[in-house]
């Protein structure tokens, strides 16, 4: 058999019937994951048409981006106070039950943000095909899965048959080599990656995450350059599945155990890319010269080094829209700005890694006057973690704002925004308009540059605190 | 779904590049639980100032704009999040088609599902219609053709089996299930 990628390896895995001319494949999906915002008019669809969720086994249900992130909200001593968001609560409630799908609900323990929630229970596994009704389901790509954004009429696809009909996507080497310095992260990595391929420059594709950088980061930090793999337009993003996925793995209460575990461990070794394979484009990233990064514009490959200046463009309406947007100007010094809110969490760098980085800088420090720092577990498990390790400690010590778990702030539909015309430093994925809040102007950098700019009150570099 | 042949229209232009999913539809109005009304919503923080008057410099708000169902954008419409929200404010508020040069892979996929037509064309036709506002076009789906008001015809790639069950009004989820039986032989073969 000719060399196969790890993409080409899942991807034929799981043809229940291959793509011809005139139709695409039948993909079978492993693992279907949702929340309260893009299915409820999938359940819609399958009530219309008398249908069961064929796979409940396959499928699993938490709350995380209308969801309240105060405490009382959450638990129910006083009421969710965005109206609409409850009702969507309510309804995912009552459609878990009626379809037989467990559901992390507001009380729940396991709860938390979809793409943190999977992989550290262990239901996220190298080789599966896994599937959400969001975007940033590319993050299980960081286990070697094959993970994609879907729309809600294709989660009622899924519901109904557990399949998906699909093209069969391109693939794209990210080649990344060289060791990461100190004060730069996985996120100033897939910034920096993103500005270079583009925002749409991975469109048709699936990103495979390659060579000695990439092979050295831990778990989070994998699921993090993963996650924003469709912030370069593409389908998914791959890392071929290690030692280090294996040990991340090994003690998670829903990963293979005993002979199963045994079984599975041959199966995921063999999923990594041939050496001969061939991919349909690629890039050569030096890691060992970056630098941290941080977004300048209105989305996310309008990126800079923190330290250099505003790239000036002429005669280019919609960087000048952007700049406008931003209140910025080309050949702007970025460092020393002063920002408003500074917001720590997401699906992005929600994760227990980045709240230590976070904490490595706060730790008896004062976030500055003026500034608002949120700082947002991404689930329950990550906030109990945090708690145990005195992290939580030294954020509220620090002045923070420390919360239950969910979406929050990364995008404004749960009652955590930014004010318009107002700059938030934030580690989430996207800086579009109005992201955050009508209005907002969002920096997108990691958690180390979240937790410095905190401190200092304007956009801080994180290697003046190391 | 209604089958869908054709779309012969005046143009409205929104010629920014990277139009995210943020804008088409921002993230506040995805705590409704049905797809209906969205097209009020449909480029909320563009099309309405903070009054919520309508912002009369943008282009849905003038006159012209009224009737138009071919949006033409820039570069790369529709990145950012899957949600099918976007495709639903479109079409409720009656765009039927979007040309682009590049149309990215959720969207054109959420669109291809609820009858909205993703065009995608080259530099010269985009460049075109991004200059020539109000153009009358016809998009001709089962030729996979889009023709320019002096009869320029060009043609568009688009998925063989979409633009079948869109030429004919199939839900893909009736498809789906009539493969339901090999599904099933598949799941008894894997083994693991």
């Amino acid at each position: 058999m000719s060399a196969r990628t790890l993409f080409d390896k899942v991807w034929t895995a799981h043809e229940v019937v291959p793509e011809s001319v005139d139709t695409p494949a039948v993909l079978y999906i492993d693992l279907h994951l949702i929340h309260e915002v893009t299915s409820p008019q999938a359940f819609s669809v399958l009530k219309s048409l008398d249908l069961r969720v064929r796979r409940p086994d396959r499928t699993l249900a938490t709350m995380d981006h209308s969801t309240p992130t105060v405490t009382e909200q959450v638990f129910g001593k006083i009421p969710i106070k965005l109206d609409a968001a409850a009702k969507q609560v309510r309804q995912l409630e009552s459609n878990a039950a009626e379809f037989g799908v467990e559901l992390f609900d507001m009380r729940d323990a396991r709860r938390g943000i979809v793409h943190v929630i999977s992989p550290e229970l262990g239901c996220t596994q190298p080789g599966m095909t896994i599937v959400c009704g969001d975007s940033h389901t590319s993050t299980h790509g960081a286990f070697g899965a094959l993970a994609f954004g879907i729309g809600t009429t294709e989660v009622g696809h899924v519901f109904a048959t557990q399949c998906l009909l699909q093209r069969k996507p391109k693939t794209f080497a990210v080649n990344v080599e060289g060791e990461l310095r100190p004060g730069v992260t996985a996120k100033d990595l897939i910034l920096h990656i993103i500005g270079r391929i583009g925002v749409s420059g991975g469109t048709g594709h699936v990103l495979e995450y390659r060579g000695s950088t990439i092979r050295a980061l831990s778990m989070d930090e994998r699921m993090t350059i993963c996650n924003m793999s469709i912030e370069a337009g593409a389908r998914a993003g791959m890392i071929a599945p290690d030692e280090t996925t294996f040990e991340y793995l090994k003690a998670k209460p829903r990963a293979p155990q005993g002979v199963e575990w045994d079984a599975a461990l041959p199966r995921w070794r063999a999923l990594c890319t041939d050496p001969d394979a061939r991919f349909d484009a690629s890039v050569d990233i030096d890691a060992s010269t970056l630098e941290p990064m941080i977004t300048y514009g209105t989305n996310p490959g309008m990126v800079m080094p923190l330290g250099g200046a505003i790239p000036r463009i002429s005669g280019n309406a919609v960087y000048d829209k952007a700049l406008g947007y931003m209140g910025f100007h080309g050949g702007e010094v970025m460092l020393g700005k002063p920002v408003d809110v500074v917001f720590i969490g997401s699906c992005t760098n929600g994760r227990l890694e980045d709240l230590k980085a976070a904490a490595s800088i706060l730790k008896g420090r004062k976030v500055a006057a003026g500034v608002r720092l949120l700082i947002v577990p991404g689930s329950q498990q990550v906030k109990r973690d945090a708690e145990s390790l005195g992290l939580a400690q030294i954020f509220k010590d620090a002045g923070a704002d420390w919360r239950e778990s969910g979406c929050s702030m990364c995008l404004g539909m749960n009652g955590d925004t930014v004010g318009a015309g107002q700059y938030s430093v934030s580690t989430s994925n996207r800086n579009f308009e109005g992201r955050q809040g009508v209005g907002a102007r969002t920096l997108l950098v990691s958690p180390m540059t979240a937790a410095a700019t905190a401190v200092q009150g304007r956009i801080a570099d994180p290697r003046e605190f190391l | 779904m209604e089958p869908l042949q054709r779309v012969h229209s005046k143009t409205v232009v929104i010629g920014s590049t990277n139009v995210d999913t943020d804008q088409i539809i921002p993230a506040r109005f995805l705590t409704t639980t049905t797809k209906d009304g969205l097209g009020k919503q449909l480029f909320a923080d563009w099309r309405y100032l903070a009054d919520g008057a309508p912002n009369p410099a943008f282009i849905l708000n003038r006159p012209e704009a009224a009737g138009c169902q071919v949006l033409v954008a820039g570069r790369n419409f529709g990145c950012g999040s899957s949600r099918e929200h976007a495709p639903w404010a479109l079409l409720d508020y009656g765009i039927r088609a979007v040309i682009s040069t590049e149309i990215a892979d959720i969207f054109k996929s959420n669109a291809l599902k609820n009858g909205l037509l993703p065009v995608t064309v080259g530099d010269a036709t985009a460049r075109w219609l991004l200059e020539n506002p109000g153009a009358e076009v016809d998009i001709d789906l089962a030729a996979a053709r889009l023709t320019l008001p002096d009869g320029t015809a060009t043609s568009f790639p688009i998925e063989a089996f979409a633009r079948h069950c869109l030429l004919h009004g199939i839900d893909e989820l009736g498809y789906l299930r009539s493969k339901l039986d090999v599904i099933e032989s598949y799941e008894a073969a894997r083994r693991w």
